[in-house]
């Protein structure tokens, strides 16, 4: 089994964020970084495949070069090698086109399973893997709860989560790609020999010229208008009259705001 | 509770490489997931969490500084110092297991042991399958272990060892002593003894009614007409010399614990503040309570920047030992600070096993005490600077 895991590196959960100078997203220098949640729990899931299977796990991240210590900690992990997609001219772009550059590495470097989180804890879109399911032309799965290799690892079964506590099983033959949800198992830590073992892996770099992609592919189709923090406003209301006719009055307000 | 992430006032961060960095960070999160959740308990009930071993042991923090052919994972100084910062924020007991295991028992069998004696003990003990400890200090000689009256003599299949070491972490639990006896050479040369759990005449009492370290088995070592075969001995043993290398290791590495206590009774202290309410206001907003986090702020980033280049000179060679002196002195009598001001901060609370402060208080007290007291690195240094050795 040949499995690419894609990780993105997000701001740690605590860091203090500012908004930027053109209110386009926060301020990204000076915050700490982490791996994004549920890439975490993919990395996990592919690791216990090949532990199982054999094969290889490799990470793949786009992004600046300090998303290079994203890509260390899985090689610390176990995986066997990284990728990482770095050109300033990728940054800042939306899923689509973030997503059409890994798919032409990770189309190029050929696969099993191409895993990714279901949604990174920054921008929270849950798109690149579906998209880059479509790029590359495999089936997808969101939202993944378990993963079961079958079939002489020719398919795979994928418990994925749906609303309201209900699960679905979902079989699709390979090569797949798969969001990972958090929570579907427990992720190791990185052994102290696994991170001085990491130096010794390799760690490709890929950048905008090693890519056959058009630039007018690469032109966002979504865009962030403004970032702002959430308006606090308060407001204090007395409903009067008696009990039931303030208990209508009040139904109808919690209508209007949709509360109700 | 919120994930703690570290204090890091001027960036100290930037001047790590990627690998220390990730190293800090899985033991910061094994610390916070498996330590922290039981380490009060085992304070209060005095219980030293076996447990913990082979998982510390998988990790691989024991003995991390030594190299990866003996199954260990050949870290550099800075990462091995944050390894020991990030266990001693979660309790310094659990710190003293692991810097006697991996500076105090592994490193001389590394350092002065033979081939066979290496294979045989530093892998297992790196994965924590084994337990070492340390016996220098005896009843009588505490700062000054030159006078130790323990002795080996020789006999004609190796050695009769007698005497008894007092205060030795780790004892009573440890499957390998590593001893420090005068032999008789004619020049009562200092020499170490591998002395295996269950030998004749070997006994390993453990020492109770403990204030500080109660996490921590701290033990006597008594040796009376115990037989120590010659494969026994550590070959390239020799005066007092080798236990003081020992003792340089582990210095260092407590130089870099105690920031760990600093931060936890810091952090502690300063969630506490700015979440209690007195006189209609956080404390944390008041003149008085801001001076005691400047202070603490500010000595916890001096701390840290003496341990951090003391790491880089050792990792060019280029340490002394009257360096880590100056770093263990600093940096302990820093913590026991920080965590006395961090106490008043908290109030009542302050005093309570609710809150971490009062066990590092607590625990720092031994810190202070062993691996040469705070007066003895003070003597270290004024012997450096001013060329009069003033111990005797
Ligand atoms: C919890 C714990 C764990 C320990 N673990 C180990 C271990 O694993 N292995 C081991 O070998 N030892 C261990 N020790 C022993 C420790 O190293 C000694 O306690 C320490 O070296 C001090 O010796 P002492 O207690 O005999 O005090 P003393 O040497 O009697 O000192 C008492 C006081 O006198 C002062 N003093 C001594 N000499 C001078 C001088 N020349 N000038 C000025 N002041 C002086 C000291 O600074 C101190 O304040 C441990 C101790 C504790 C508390």
């Amino acid at each position: 089994m040949k499995i690419i895991v894609c990780v993105k590196q997000v701001p740690s959960r605590d860091a203090i964020l500012r908004i930027n100078e053109t209110s386009s997203w926060i301020q990204d220098r000076d915050i700490a970084y982490d791996v994004n949640e549920p890439d975490s729990y993919a990395v996990e899931e592919a690791l216990k495949i090949k532990e199982k299977f054999g094969g290889e796990v490799v990470i793949c991240s786009l992004g600046p070069e300090r998303v290079q210590v994203a890509i260390k900690e899985g090689l610390a992990k176990g995986a066997d090698r990284g990728i990482h997609i770095c050109d300033p001219a990728l940054d800042n772009l939306d899923a689509l086109a973030q997503a059409r550059a890994m798919a032409e590495v990770i189309g190029k470097e050929g696969f099993d399973l191409v895993f990714t989180g279901l949604q990174s804890d920054d921008y929270g879109f849950a798109q690149t893997g579906v998209i880059l399911g479509e790029l590359l032309g495999v089936p997808s799965a969101t939202i993944a709860m378990a993963v079961e290799v079958q079939d002489g690892e020719k398919s795979v079964r994928v418990k994925r989560e749906l609303e309201a506590g209900w699960f679905q099983w979902y079989q699709m033959p390979l090569p797949a790609s798969i969001s990972i949800q958090s929570g579907l198992n427990q992720p190791r830590y990185a052994t102290l020999k696994g991170i001085m073992n990491a130096k010794k892996k390799e760690i490709r770099k890929v950048t905008l010229s090693d890519l056959s992609i058009s630039k007018d592919l690469l032109v966002p189709k979504q865009k962030i208008e403004r970032v702002y923090f959430p308006v606090k406003s308060k407001k204090t209301e007395i409903i009067d009259g008696s009990a039931k006719e303030a208990a209508a009055k009040l139904v109808t307000k919690l209508k209007q705001m949709r509360a109700l | 509770m919120a994930k703690f992430k570290g204090v890091d006032f001027y960036n100290i961060d930037s001047l790590l490489t990627d690998e220390e960095r990730l190293t800090r960070d899985s033991v910061r999160e094994f610390i916070e997931e498996k330590l922290i959740p039981i380490i009060e308990d085992c304070y209060e009930k005095a219980r030293f969490p076996m447990e913990i071993v082979k998982p510390l042991g998988d990790l691989g923090v024991l003995g991390a500084s030594l190299p990866t052919e003996y199954g260990c994972a050949g870290l550099g100084a800075v990462a091995y110092g944050l390894v020991i910062q990030e266990i001693e924020r979660g309790d310094s007991g659990i710190r003293s297991f692991s810097s006697v295991q991996g500076s105090l028992a592994m490193y001389p069998i590394y350092a002065f042991g033979s081939e066979e004696q290496k294979r045989k003990w530093l892998p297992a003990m790196a994965k924590g399958d084994k337990i070492g400890c340390f016996g220098l200090t005896e009843p009588d000689f505490g700062s000054n272990p030159a006078g130790m009256v323990t002795r080996a003599k020789r006999t004609e299949k190796g050695w009769l060892l007698n005497g008894t070491k007092a205060w030795i972490t780790n004892g009573t639990i440890a499957d390998i002593a590593v001893v420090w006896a005068k032999t008789d050479d004619g020049n009562d040369t200092i020499r170490g003894f591998l002395v295996e759990k269950g030998t004749p005449g070997f006994t390993a009492p453990e020492i109770h009614r403990k204030h500080s370290l109660r996490a921590s088995v701290t033990s006597e070592l008594v040796f009376s007409d115990c037989e120590i075969p010659e494969e026994n001995i550590l070959p390239l043993s020799k005066g007092l010399k080798s236990p003081l290398m020992c003792l340089s290791q582990a210095r260092y590495g407590i130089s870099w614990g105690a920031i760990g206590s600093a931060m936890a009774c810091y952090q502690t202290a300063l969630d506490y503040a700015q979440g209690r309410v007195q006189f209609g206001k956080p404390i944390s907003a008041f003149q008085l309570q801001q001076a005691k986090f400047a202070d603490m702020l500010t000595e916890i980033t001096k701390a840290q920047l003496l341990s951090f280049q003391l790491g880089r000179l050792k990792e060019q060679g280029k340490i002394t030992p009257s360096q880590i002196s100056m770093a263990k002195r600093n940096n302990v009598s820093m913590a026991m600070e920080v965590a006395r001001k961090a106490r008043t901060i908290l109030g009542g609370n302050g005093i309570s096993g609710d809150y971490p402060i009062m066990r590092h208080m607590n625990n720092l007290e031994s810190v202070y005490t062993y691996e040469g007291t705070h007066d003895i690195h003070t003597l270290i240094l004024g012997a450096e600077i001013t060329g009069h050795q003033a111990f005797e």
